[in-house]
């Protein structure tokens, strides 16, 4: 897993193993933590990632586990009002077909199909996007509510 | 309390204790999509042997995910087919938090603690 650091941006690029993405939620919960969401905000952040990531594996790479994945964790303190994280995920698989992204409803109880309602609840924008050189780019945005302004 | 103990190899399940009317299962680690085959295959196991409760431990679950629930949720149905209980309890704030989000908690038992769901 690659690192790089650069202010408020942090760029990581894992292969597409499950075992690897605790390493993002790691991250991810931190870069959470700097900006000032409280745990529970920074544990459902990293859960909508965590999803994301979890279909990009099953989905855009069929399972495959030696895949890239890159991540981008955005930091973003320049304005109260737009306080937040926002995470870019980019892979390189099969394209996503925008069109057929659909959460199941909830009282649908049955295994799976959780994980684009907990994108949805979770997540303030979510947008994606099919670059020309193939593969999917998600962005996904969380901004800070004011109760959770940070002191000081 | 237990009848028998025995630990398994499987890492993510630390322990089964049969218990005179149920089987108490101690979960442990992440339930995430890397180790929730391995929890699904434990548990369809344990209730393929027919118990009328099966109570799963999840105070040392530090992180679930959507696979982790649909583990849960499959194991609910399975059990439910044969006529038995799927009890949870002691539930981290992180992972009562998937609960939530999934609006399941009023699909599963949950109790505070295993004292509290052996009662129920």
């Amino acid at each position: 897993m690659g690192k790089n650091n650069m202010g408020r941006r942090e760029n990581l690029s894992i292969h597409s193993n499950p075992v690897e993405l605790r390493q993002v939620r790691s991250a991810i919960e931190a870069g959470g933590a700097r900006v000032g969401f409280n745990k529970k905000d920074c544990h459902a952040i990293a859960l909508a990632v965590d999803e994301a990531l979890a279909n990009v594996i099953k989905h855009a790479y069929s399972g495959a586990q030696d895949k890239k994945i890159e991540i981008e964790i955005e930091e973003l303190n320049e304005e109260i009002k737009q306080q937040g994280l926002k995470i870019n995920i980019r892979d390189f698989g099969k394209a996503v077909e925008i069109s057929k992204i659909k959460g199941r409803e909830l009282t649908d109880i049955r295994p799976g199909g959780l994980g684009v309602h907990i994108r949805r609840k979770v997540m303030d924008e979510v947008v994606f996007e099919c670059p020309p050189s193939g593969g999917t780019l998600l962005q996904m945005v969380k901004y800070r509510r004011n109760e959770q302004k940070r002191k000081g | 309390m237990p009848a028998a103990e025995r630990s398994s190899s499987d890492d993510i399940v630390k322990q089964v204790r049969e218990l005179s009317e149920a089987v108490a299962v101690d979960i442990s680690g992440d339930v995430d999509l890397h180790r929730s085959p391995a929890l699904r295959e434990t548990l369809a196991k344990l209730i393929d042997a027919n118990p009328a409760r099966l109570v799963l431990n999840l105070s040392e679950v530090g992180y679930m995910d959507s696979s982790g629930v649909a583990t849960l949720v499959e194991a609910l149905q399975r059990i439910q087919r044969k006529q038995g209980r799927l009890l949870l309890h002691s539930l981290s704030p992180r992972v009562q938090s998937i609960f939530e989000i999934a609006r399941l908690e009023s699909i599963f038992e949950i109790y505070p603690s295993e004292d509290e769901a052996l009662r129920a």
